[in-house]
Protein backbone atom coordinates (compact mmCIF):
# COMPACT_ATOMS: atom_id res chain seq x y z
CA UNK A 1 0.00 0.00 0.00
CA UNK A 2 2.69 2.39 0.86
CA UNK A 3 4.73 1.58 -2.14
CA UNK A 4 1.34 2.53 -4.05
CA UNK A 5 1.23 5.69 -2.63
CA UNK A 6 4.93 6.34 -3.53
CA UNK A 7 4.85 5.62 -7.04
CA UNK A 8 1.70 7.39 -7.35
CA UNK A 9 4.15 10.58 -5.98
CA UNK A 10 7.07 9.36 -8.42
CA UNK A 11 5.34 9.23 -11.39
CA UNK A 12 4.99 12.66 -12.07
CA UNK A 13 8.89 13.19 -11.72
CA UNK A 14 10.36 10.55 -13.62
CA UNK A 15 7.72 8.11 -15.78
CA UNK A 16 5.53 10.39 -16.46
CA UNK A 17 7.36 13.74 -16.72
CA UNK A 18 4.73 16.24 -18.31
CA UNK A 19 6.88 18.22 -19.53
CA UNK A 20 9.24 15.41 -21.52
CA UNK A 21 7.62 12.24 -21.51
CA UNK A 22 3.84 13.89 -21.96
CA UNK A 23 4.46 16.87 -23.63
CA UNK A 24 1.94 18.91 -21.92
CA UNK A 25 2.11 22.87 -20.98
CA UNK A 26 4.55 23.82 -23.46
CA UNK A 27 3.65 27.29 -23.91
CA UNK A 28 5.18 28.23 -20.10
CA UNK A 29 7.52 25.62 -20.56
CA UNK A 30 9.07 27.92 -23.79
CA UNK A 31 8.14 31.28 -22.77
CA UNK A 32 9.01 31.85 -18.96
CA UNK A 33 12.60 29.72 -19.01
CA UNK A 34 14.80 32.38 -20.46
CA UNK A 35 16.15 32.57 -17.07
CA UNK A 36 16.38 29.81 -14.07
CA UNK A 37 14.52 31.64 -11.70
CA UNK A 38 11.59 32.27 -13.73
CA UNK A 39 11.32 28.73 -14.32
CA UNK A 40 11.34 27.79 -10.50
CA UNK A 41 9.21 30.56 -10.06
CA UNK A 42 5.98 29.13 -12.85
CA UNK A 43 6.94 25.98 -11.68
CA UNK A 44 5.87 26.23 -7.90
CA UNK A 45 2.48 28.70 -9.16
CA UNK A 46 1.64 25.84 -11.26
CA UNK A 47 2.78 23.20 -8.54
CA UNK A 48 0.29 24.76 -6.01
CA UNK A 49 -2.74 25.51 -8.68
CA UNK A 50 -2.36 21.57 -9.51
CA UNK A 51 -1.81 20.43 -5.77
CA UNK A 52 -5.04 22.70 -4.90
CA UNK A 53 -7.49 21.68 -8.01
CA UNK A 54 -6.91 18.14 -7.89
CA UNK A 55 -8.25 18.21 -3.98
CA UNK A 56 -10.79 19.99 -4.73
CA UNK A 57 -11.90 18.04 -8.14
CA UNK A 58 -11.24 14.94 -6.10
CA UNK A 59 -13.69 16.29 -3.26
CA UNK A 60 -16.05 17.30 -5.37
CA UNK A 61 -16.14 14.59 -7.82
CA UNK A 62 -19.53 12.80 -6.95
CA UNK A 63 -21.47 16.60 -7.12
CA UNK A 64 -20.46 17.74 -10.20
CA UNK A 65 -22.65 15.97 -13.25
CA UNK A 66 -20.45 14.77 -15.57
CA UNK A 67 -21.33 17.01 -18.00
CA UNK A 68 -20.49 19.99 -17.19
CA UNK A 69 -17.68 18.57 -15.90
CA UNK A 70 -14.79 20.24 -17.86
CA UNK A 71 -16.55 24.35 -16.61
CA UNK A 72 -16.60 22.96 -13.64
CA UNK A 73 -12.84 22.27 -13.42
CA UNK A 74 -12.36 25.05 -15.08
CA UNK A 75 -13.78 27.37 -13.24
CA UNK A 76 -11.94 25.52 -9.62
CA UNK A 77 -8.88 25.82 -11.70
CA UNK A 78 -9.14 29.72 -12.45
CA UNK A 79 -10.14 30.62 -9.08
CA UNK A 80 -7.32 29.25 -7.69
CA UNK A 81 -5.08 30.81 -10.44
CA UNK A 82 -6.58 34.36 -9.51
CA UNK A 83 -5.34 33.48 -5.79
CA UNK A 84 -1.51 32.88 -7.05
CA UNK A 85 -1.82 36.15 -9.57
CA UNK A 86 -3.31 38.39 -6.37
CA UNK A 87 -0.95 36.82 -3.53
CA UNK A 88 2.12 37.24 -6.22
CA UNK A 89 1.10 41.02 -7.18
CA UNK A 90 1.39 41.54 -3.63
CA UNK A 91 3.91 40.10 -2.20
CA UNK A 92 6.17 38.92 -5.36
CA UNK A 93 6.06 42.19 -8.17
CA UNK A 94 8.61 41.85 -9.90
CA UNK A 95 8.47 38.31 -10.61
CA UNK A 96 4.93 38.89 -11.27
CA UNK A 97 5.95 41.73 -13.87
CA UNK A 98 8.74 38.61 -15.17
CA UNK A 99 5.87 35.92 -15.82
CA UNK A 100 3.52 38.50 -17.39
CA UNK A 101 0.72 37.22 -19.37
CA UNK A 102 1.84 33.75 -18.45
CA UNK A 103 0.42 33.83 -14.77
CA UNK A 104 -3.20 34.18 -15.83
CA UNK A 105 -2.80 31.46 -18.53
CA UNK A 106 -1.84 29.14 -16.05
CA UNK A 107 -5.63 28.38 -16.54
CA UNK A 108 -5.66 26.84 -19.73
CA UNK A 109 -2.13 24.84 -18.96
CA UNK A 110 -2.94 21.86 -20.14
CA UNK A 111 -1.82 19.79 -17.59
CA UNK A 112 -4.20 20.78 -15.18
CA UNK A 113 -7.04 19.93 -16.29
CA UNK A 114 -5.58 16.94 -18.11
CA UNK A 115 -4.39 15.64 -14.08
CA UNK A 116 -8.38 16.80 -13.12
CA UNK A 117 -9.88 14.69 -16.44
CA UNK A 118 -7.59 11.59 -15.78
CA UNK A 119 -6.34 11.52 -11.99
CA UNK A 120 -8.49 13.80 -9.86
CA UNK A 121 -11.92 12.86 -11.36
CA UNK A 122 -11.70 8.90 -11.00
CA UNK A 123 -8.90 9.22 -7.32
CA UNK A 124 -9.48 9.67 -3.87
CA UNK A 125 -8.39 12.83 -2.07
CA UNK A 126 -4.94 12.06 -0.49
CA UNK A 127 -3.99 9.97 -4.15
CA UNK A 128 -4.86 13.34 -5.95
CA UNK A 129 -2.78 15.36 -3.75
CA UNK A 130 -0.48 12.92 -3.93
CA UNK A 131 -0.58 13.09 -7.47
CA UNK A 132 -0.81 16.91 -7.38
CA UNK A 133 2.41 17.26 -5.81
CA UNK A 134 4.44 14.48 -8.17
CA UNK A 135 3.60 16.47 -11.37
CA UNK A 136 3.99 19.36 -10.67
CA UNK A 137 7.58 18.84 -8.64
CA UNK A 138 8.24 16.96 -11.99
CA UNK A 139 7.16 19.95 -13.96
CA UNK A 140 9.65 22.69 -11.71
CA UNK A 141 12.43 20.38 -11.68
CA UNK A 142 12.10 20.27 -15.96
CA UNK A 143 11.50 24.25 -16.21
CA UNK A 144 14.33 25.27 -14.13
CA UNK A 145 16.42 22.69 -15.65
CA UNK A 146 15.62 24.27 -19.05
CA UNK A 147 15.59 27.25 -17.30
CA UNK A 148 19.57 26.59 -16.24
CA UNK A 149 20.58 25.39 -19.91
CA UNK A 150 19.22 28.66 -21.57
CA UNK A 151 20.77 30.81 -18.52
CA UNK A 152 23.77 29.49 -18.99
CA UNK A 153 24.20 29.27 -22.53
CA UNK A 154 22.11 32.72 -23.76
CA UNK A 155 23.26 35.34 -20.65
CA UNK A 156 26.08 33.07 -19.12
CA UNK A 157 24.62 33.50 -15.62
CA UNK A 158 23.63 30.76 -12.59
CA UNK A 159 20.09 31.77 -11.13
CA UNK A 160 21.18 35.60 -11.80
CA UNK A 161 24.65 35.20 -10.68
CA UNK A 162 27.46 35.86 -13.37
CA UNK A 163 29.60 33.28 -13.99
CA UNK A 164 33.04 34.51 -14.34
CA UNK A 165 33.66 36.27 -17.75
CA UNK A 166 31.14 33.67 -19.38
CA UNK A 167 28.37 36.64 -20.13
CA UNK A 168 31.30 38.35 -22.65
CA UNK A 169 30.98 35.26 -25.19
CA UNK A 170 27.47 33.97 -24.25
CA UNK A 171 25.13 33.13 -27.41
CA UNK A 172 22.01 35.53 -26.49
CA UNK A 173 20.58 33.35 -29.45
CA UNK A 174 19.44 30.98 -26.22
CA UNK A 175 17.71 33.26 -24.52
CA UNK A 176 15.45 33.89 -27.80
CA UNK A 177 12.70 32.49 -28.49
CA UNK A 178 14.29 29.95 -31.40
CA UNK A 179 16.57 29.05 -28.62
CA UNK A 180 13.83 28.30 -26.41
CA UNK A 181 12.90 25.51 -29.05
CA UNK A 182 16.09 24.38 -29.46
CA UNK A 183 17.07 23.61 -25.98
CA UNK A 184 13.72 21.94 -25.03
CA UNK A 185 14.11 19.45 -28.63
CA UNK A 186 17.63 18.80 -27.75
CA UNK A 187 16.61 17.92 -24.08
CA UNK A 188 13.75 15.93 -24.79
CA UNK A 189 16.02 13.88 -27.23
CA UNK A 190 18.57 13.39 -24.19
CA UNK A 191 16.08 12.14 -22.09
CA UNK A 192 14.42 10.02 -24.75
CA UNK A 193 18.00 8.45 -25.30
CA UNK A 194 18.56 7.93 -21.21
CA UNK A 195 15.48 6.12 -21.07
CA UNK A 196 15.90 4.03 -23.80
CA UNK A 197 19.64 2.65 -22.12
CA UNK A 198 17.35 1.93 -19.51
CA UNK A 199 15.09 0.40 -20.76
CA UNK A 200 17.80 -1.71 -22.60
CA UNK A 201 18.69 -3.15 -19.11
CA UNK A 202 15.84 -3.84 -18.38
CA UNK A 203 14.80 -6.20 -21.32
CA UNK A 204 19.05 -7.73 -20.37
CA UNK A 205 17.81 -8.71 -17.09
CA UNK A 206 15.46 -10.73 -18.68
CA UNK A 207 16.30 -13.36 -21.34
CA UNK A 208 12.81 -13.39 -22.61
CA UNK A 209 13.02 -10.02 -23.51
CA UNK A 210 15.69 -10.06 -25.21
CA UNK A 211 14.82 -12.86 -27.38
CA UNK A 212 11.34 -10.94 -28.05
CA UNK A 213 13.61 -7.27 -28.86
CA UNK A 214 15.64 -9.53 -31.43
CA UNK A 215 12.47 -10.76 -32.94
CA UNK A 216 11.36 -6.75 -33.49
CA UNK A 217 14.57 -6.06 -34.55
CA UNK B 1 -3.58 54.70 -38.77
CA UNK B 2 -0.39 54.11 -38.10
CA UNK B 3 -1.44 52.23 -34.78
CA UNK B 4 -3.42 49.81 -37.11
CA UNK B 5 -0.94 49.12 -39.22
CA UNK B 6 1.71 48.31 -36.70
CA UNK B 7 -1.37 45.91 -34.94
CA UNK B 8 -1.37 43.95 -37.86
CA UNK B 9 2.13 43.56 -39.34
CA UNK B 10 2.83 43.36 -35.74
CA UNK B 11 0.43 40.11 -34.57
CA UNK B 12 1.36 38.83 -38.07
CA UNK B 13 5.54 38.78 -38.52
CA UNK B 14 6.62 40.46 -36.02
CA UNK B 15 5.37 39.38 -32.88
CA UNK B 16 3.67 36.33 -34.28
CA UNK B 17 1.44 34.56 -31.69
CA UNK B 18 3.77 31.52 -32.05
CA UNK B 19 7.50 31.81 -33.10
CA UNK B 20 7.86 34.79 -30.55
CA UNK B 21 5.18 34.85 -27.57
CA UNK B 22 4.47 31.21 -27.45
CA UNK B 23 1.08 31.18 -27.15
CA UNK B 24 -0.86 28.08 -28.66
CA UNK B 25 2.37 25.80 -28.65
CA UNK B 26 0.34 22.90 -27.67
CA UNK B 27 -2.09 22.84 -31.01
CA UNK B 28 0.85 24.03 -32.85
CA UNK B 29 2.84 20.62 -31.81
CA UNK B 30 0.28 18.84 -32.19
CA UNK B 31 -2.24 19.12 -34.88
CA UNK B 32 0.50 20.43 -37.41
CA UNK B 33 1.46 16.54 -38.96
CA UNK B 34 -0.41 17.44 -42.44
CA UNK B 35 -1.46 21.11 -43.94
CA UNK B 36 -4.69 20.47 -44.43
CA UNK B 37 -5.43 19.66 -41.04
CA UNK B 38 -3.33 22.85 -40.26
CA UNK B 39 -5.33 24.92 -42.48
CA UNK B 40 -8.34 23.76 -40.96
CA UNK B 41 -7.37 24.41 -36.94
CA UNK B 42 -5.80 27.73 -38.25
CA UNK B 43 -9.32 28.78 -39.91
CA UNK B 44 -11.00 27.97 -36.73
CA UNK B 45 -8.54 29.31 -34.46
CA UNK B 46 -9.11 32.63 -36.57
CA UNK B 47 -12.96 32.69 -35.95
CA UNK B 48 -12.58 32.03 -32.58
CA UNK B 49 -10.34 34.71 -31.85
CA UNK B 50 -11.92 37.40 -33.30
CA UNK B 51 -15.03 36.84 -31.99
CA UNK B 52 -13.14 36.21 -28.35
CA UNK B 53 -11.84 39.65 -28.68
CA UNK B 54 -14.77 41.58 -29.39
CA UNK B 55 -16.79 39.61 -26.72
CA UNK B 56 -13.88 40.02 -23.76
CA UNK B 57 -13.82 43.47 -24.82
CA UNK B 58 -17.74 44.28 -24.40
CA UNK B 59 -17.31 42.21 -21.23
CA UNK B 60 -13.96 43.62 -19.65
CA UNK B 61 -15.45 47.42 -20.61
CA UNK B 62 -19.10 47.45 -19.76
CA UNK B 63 -19.06 44.78 -16.81
CA UNK B 64 -15.88 44.46 -15.19
CA UNK B 65 -14.82 47.55 -15.21
CA UNK B 66 -17.96 49.05 -13.70
CA UNK B 67 -18.53 46.71 -11.07
CA UNK B 68 -14.73 47.10 -10.60
CA UNK B 69 -14.38 43.55 -10.43
CA UNK B 70 -11.01 43.46 -12.79
CA UNK B 71 -9.77 40.45 -10.32
CA UNK B 72 -12.78 38.32 -11.82
CA UNK B 73 -11.18 38.87 -15.44
CA UNK B 74 -9.48 35.71 -15.71
CA UNK B 75 -12.47 33.57 -14.49
CA UNK B 76 -14.86 35.87 -16.64
CA UNK B 77 -12.66 35.19 -20.18
CA UNK B 78 -12.08 31.69 -19.53
CA UNK B 79 -16.15 31.40 -19.14
CA UNK B 80 -16.54 33.76 -22.24
CA UNK B 81 -14.54 31.43 -24.24
CA UNK B 82 -15.41 28.27 -23.17
CA UNK B 83 -19.33 29.11 -23.80
CA UNK B 84 -18.28 30.97 -27.08
CA UNK B 85 -16.59 28.01 -28.64
CA UNK B 86 -19.85 25.89 -27.55
CA UNK B 87 -22.27 28.01 -29.29
CA UNK B 88 -19.88 28.48 -32.17
CA UNK B 89 -20.15 24.93 -32.65
CA UNK B 90 -23.61 24.24 -31.88
CA UNK B 91 -24.35 27.43 -34.78
CA UNK B 92 -22.25 26.36 -37.22
CA UNK B 93 -23.43 22.78 -37.12
CA UNK B 94 -26.89 23.77 -37.56
CA UNK B 95 -26.64 26.14 -39.99
CA UNK B 96 -23.26 25.19 -42.51
CA UNK B 97 -23.07 21.33 -41.93
CA UNK B 98 -20.18 21.39 -44.37
CA UNK B 99 -18.40 24.45 -42.40
CA UNK B 100 -19.13 21.68 -39.43
CA UNK B 101 -17.47 18.66 -40.83
CA UNK B 102 -14.41 20.68 -41.28
CA UNK B 103 -13.89 22.67 -38.47
CA UNK B 104 -15.76 20.54 -36.45
CA UNK B 105 -13.21 18.64 -34.46
CA UNK B 106 -11.11 21.52 -34.12
CA UNK B 107 -13.61 23.83 -32.20
CA UNK B 108 -13.67 21.94 -29.20
CA UNK B 109 -9.66 21.78 -28.57
CA UNK B 110 -10.02 25.53 -29.13
CA UNK B 111 -11.17 26.53 -25.41
CA UNK B 112 -7.81 25.44 -23.61
CA UNK B 113 -5.85 27.20 -26.52
CA UNK B 114 -3.87 29.65 -24.74
CA UNK B 115 -3.64 31.42 -27.81
CA UNK B 116 -7.31 32.45 -27.43
CA UNK B 117 -7.17 33.50 -23.82
CA UNK B 118 -3.80 35.10 -24.49
CA UNK B 119 -5.18 37.46 -26.74
CA UNK B 120 -7.88 38.29 -24.76
CA UNK B 121 -5.78 39.14 -21.81
CA UNK B 122 -3.36 41.35 -24.07
CA UNK B 123 -5.78 43.41 -25.11
CA UNK B 124 -6.59 44.23 -21.97
CA UNK B 125 -3.27 44.77 -20.83
CA UNK B 126 -2.44 47.30 -24.42
CA UNK B 127 -5.28 48.98 -23.91
CA UNK B 128 -6.89 48.69 -27.28
CA UNK B 129 -10.71 49.35 -28.22
CA UNK B 130 -12.97 47.66 -29.48
CA UNK B 131 -12.06 47.80 -33.54
CA UNK B 132 -8.03 47.57 -32.45
CA UNK B 133 -8.70 44.51 -29.95
CA UNK B 134 -10.64 42.58 -32.86
CA UNK B 135 -8.04 43.39 -35.43
CA UNK B 136 -5.52 41.99 -33.24
CA UNK B 137 -7.54 38.89 -32.03
CA UNK B 138 -7.99 38.62 -36.55
CA UNK B 139 -4.47 39.39 -37.28
CA UNK B 140 -2.84 37.18 -34.07
CA UNK B 141 -4.84 34.00 -35.74
CA UNK B 142 -3.54 34.68 -39.25
CA UNK B 143 -0.10 34.78 -37.71
CA UNK B 144 -0.85 31.05 -36.01
CA UNK B 145 -2.56 30.17 -39.07
CA UNK B 146 0.68 30.77 -40.95
CA UNK B 147 3.07 29.75 -38.53
CA UNK B 148 1.22 26.49 -38.26
CA UNK B 149 0.92 25.66 -41.73
CA UNK B 150 4.52 26.16 -42.46
CA UNK B 151 5.34 23.72 -39.80
CA UNK B 152 3.29 21.00 -40.85
CA UNK B 153 4.59 21.79 -44.66
CA UNK B 154 8.41 20.60 -42.95
CA UNK B 155 6.95 17.75 -41.09
CA UNK B 156 5.32 16.28 -43.90
CA UNK B 157 8.97 16.46 -45.88
CA UNK B 158 10.71 14.95 -42.36
CA UNK B 159 11.57 11.29 -43.57
CA UNK B 160 11.78 9.79 -40.34
CA UNK B 161 14.41 6.90 -41.30
CA UNK B 162 16.97 9.75 -41.73
CA UNK B 163 16.26 11.29 -37.88
CA UNK B 164 18.10 9.45 -35.15
CA UNK B 165 15.79 7.80 -32.94
CA UNK B 166 16.13 9.77 -30.00
CA UNK B 167 14.78 12.86 -32.03
CA UNK B 168 11.97 11.01 -33.48
CA UNK B 169 8.38 12.36 -33.17
CA UNK B 170 8.47 15.89 -30.77
CA UNK B 171 12.66 16.93 -30.68
CA UNK B 172 12.84 17.07 -34.53
CA UNK B 173 9.68 19.40 -34.65
CA UNK B 174 10.75 21.39 -31.77
CA UNK B 175 14.14 21.49 -34.01
CA UNK B 176 12.41 22.67 -36.92
CA UNK B 177 10.06 25.11 -35.12
CA UNK B 178 13.63 26.38 -33.84
CA UNK B 179 14.35 27.05 -37.40
CA UNK B 180 10.77 28.98 -38.79
CA UNK B 181 11.52 30.86 -35.48
CA UNK B 182 14.72 32.01 -36.27
CA UNK B 183 13.29 33.36 -39.65
CA UNK B 184 10.71 34.77 -38.22
CA UNK B 185 13.34 36.77 -35.35
CA UNK B 186 14.41 38.36 -38.80
CA UNK B 187 11.14 40.24 -38.61
CA UNK B 188 12.02 41.71 -35.50
CA UNK B 189 12.47 45.98 -34.99
CA UNK B 190 10.11 45.85 -38.51
CA UNK B 191 9.03 49.37 -39.15
CA UNK B 192 9.99 50.20 -35.49
CA UNK B 193 7.40 47.80 -34.11
CA UNK B 194 8.63 46.30 -30.43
Amino acid sequence: MRNNKLNILTNGVVKSNPTFRLVLGTCPTLAVTTQALNGLAMGAAVTFVLLCSNVMISILKNVIPDRVRIPAFVVIIATFVTVVQMVMQKFLPSLYEALGVFLPLIVVNCIILARAEAFASCNPVLDSALDGIGMGFGFTLSLTFIGIVRELLGAGSFFGLPIGSLGNVSMTVFILPAGGFLVYGTLMALVNFLTRIAENRKYEKSAEHIASAEKEA
Amino acid sequence: MNLYFAIIVGSVFVNNFVLSQFLGICPFLGVSKKTNTALGMGFAVIFVMSLASVFTYIVNEFVLLKLHLEYMQTIAFILIIAALVQSVEIVIKKFSPSLYSALGVYLPLITTNCAVLGVAILNVQKAYNLLQSFLNGLFAGVGFTLAIVLLAGVRERINPKNVPESFRGFPITLIAAALLSMGFSAFSGMFGIS
